[in-house]
């Protein structure tokens, strides 16, 4: 790798490490301390490399770097070594010196850790998913900005606001007692969960963003699966998930953008290895008699990795749906679920069902009901397409729903 | 919005089922729970298994099971959302217990604790 791409690329995967490790030793209260002296870090590398060269080793150059800033700071700094270096000091024996420990073990815990501070019940969702994105996965505010299609200031002002109730919740950065691990555990799943579903169906035109937030979403489980602790079922089930969604990912787009939908995909380009991994951790997650929203999920994504129509296929994904909506109601599985029941019972009865729902603010029920009407009744069809259109926000969706009409008229 | 519990009652839980027949009454179970959970409107709900059942009567003797003197029994229960009763005979109307000559379904409003 050379320079230009070596530092974004380390940014990326080192920010998030360093300022991890300082916040953890400093508390949560002082995390703008240790994201101010990781960007300090960066900013020395970009100075000293750009005329001296990449060093050797540029990520043991960066944590040197990063510990001698973090020590200066606390030696500089009269209050902060008072307050805060004295109980360090205090805790960690004898050496005169706050150990600054950036060795893999504790980067991995301090990043579990902050995790589950992140994701604390105090803070509102979309703060946690800001701070996750930042802290841990190393997102610039314009990425952050850029992928909830918002501008810089919201995003500052929310992460500021998040980091303030962290403060005052005095959510300390550590392992919940393992009792309540279980408890903790299903709100960090939620938030990567929705990180995943963020970038998955992501709004923003940029590609590489979109895919970045997914498969950062992914590294989390896969960080939560490292350790004895957190490698439980429903998260094994949530990374399968995430790996059969993530699969489709090469065929979901056309060349100028346009989303593919599933019916349409072009099944060769789906990744084979990710779809392996997927089944690789679904049977991990059967283990025990846990079932979650993410085992059914991650079942029901299963059989959409199989693109012939059978009525196996569709009639396990039915009942996986009326499982699912039993466990947790959301417009999306009640409308999933009509579909799948027009593949089994048929368009006619589907109809019937999808009456039921009521949704008529949402487009996509009316988008359902068009494609149930096609070919059935066809004026039917049209004015639910036509009701579709005008209820749709985004240029994707309305491109999507334009495209079934103009089949019709 | 109320709730209303729908009880299955059997007409004759000694009938013995093949599992093929279960697993399809199984199967269209979830298919009407389904239908009620996607309008949002499904609560809670279990079945109730026949096999080592006990009915205690009121000289407190124990007997195996609540079949042979009563002769319709509770094949379980579930709790819906509905606005009226009339709405609640409705979800209950499509239960797969109904396709059984002599079975019912039972609807009651759930008490409010206020």
């Amino acid at each position: 790798m050379n320079q230009p791409e070596l530092i974004p690329h380390l940014f990326r995967t080192e920010f998030r490490k360093i300022t991890t490790v300082l916040c953890k030793l400093f508390g949560i209260e002082h995390i703008e301390i240790a994201e101010d002296l990781a960007s300090e870090t960066f900013l020395a590398a970009l100075e000293t490399w750009t005329y001296k060269g990449i060093p050797e080793n540029p990520t043991a150059w960066l944590y040197t770097v990063a510990k001698n800033k973090a020590r200066n700071y606390i030696k500089r700094n009269k209050l902060f070594s008072e307050k805060i270096a004295v109980s360090l000091i205090k805790s960690q024996s004898e050496s005169q010196e706050p150990e600054i420990d950036l060795s893999n073990q504790n980067i991995e815990d301090s990043q579990l850790q902050m995790l589950f501070a992140v994701c604390h019940p105090s803070l509102s969702t979309e703060s946690q998913i800001g701070l996750s994105l930042r802290i841990l996965c190393g997102l610039g505010i314009d990425e952050i900005a850029n992928a909830f299609l918002s501008n810089k200031e919201t995003i500052n002002k929310r992460l500021l606001r998040a980091k303030e109730k962290l403060r005052l919740e005095k959510v300390a950065i550590e392992f919940p007692p393992a009792s309540e691990i279980p408890a903790r555990l299903e709100n960090v799943l939620r938030t990567i969960y929705l990180l995943f579903n963020e970038g998955y169906y992501s709004e923003t035109q940029d590609t590489i963003l979109r895919e970045d937030l997914c498969l950062e979403a992914m590294r989390l489980a896969y960080m939560l699966l490292n350790n004895e602790k957190t490698n439980t079922t429903p998260v094994n089930a949530l990374l399968s998930l995430m790996c059969f969604h993530a699969s489709r990912f090469p065929s979901r787009k056309s060349d100028n953008g346009e989303i593919i939908l599933y019916q349409e995909q072009d099944e060769s380009l789906w990744d084979q290895e990710l779809i392996s991994k997927g089944v690789y951790y679904l049977n991990q997650s059967s283990r025990g008699n846990l079932l979650t929203k993410y085992h059914l999920e991650a079942s029901i994504a299963y059989w959409h990795t199989i693109k012939n129509d059978t009525q196996k296929k569709w009639g396990n994904i039915l009942q996986l749906y009326n499982h699912l909506l039993q466990l947790e109601y959301s417009p999306v599985a009640a409308l999933n679920r009509t579909f799948a029941l027009s593949k089994v019972k048929g368009k006619r009865a589907a109809i019937l069902e999808a009456e039921k729902l009521q949704l008529v603010n949402n487009h996509y029920y009316f988008t359902l009901l068009g494609e149930l009407y096609n070919d059935l009744v066809n004026q039917k069809a049209i004015e639910n397409f036509q009701k579709a259109l005008a209820l749709a926000k985004t240029q994707t969706d309305k491109q999507t729903i334009s495209k079934f009409l103009s089949g019709l008229l | 919005m109320n709730e209303f519990v729908l009880i299955m009652r059997h007409e004759d839980g000694k009938k013995i089922a093949s599992p093929e027949q279960m697993q399809e009454w199984m199967k269209q179970t979830m298919d009407w729970i389904g239908s009620i959970a996607a309008q949002n409107k499904f609560v809670s709900g279990t079945g109730l298994p026949f096999d080592d059942a006990r009915v205690v009567k009121s000289d407190k003797t124990v007997i195996n099971g609540p079949f042979g003197d009563i002769k319709e029994t509770i094949g379980g229960f579930i709790t819906v959302k509905a606005e009226t009763i009339e709405e609640a005979v409705e979800f209950a109307k499509g239960c797969p217990v109904l396709q059984g000559e002599g079975n019912s379904l039972e609807i009651r409003q759930i008490a409010k604790n206020h």
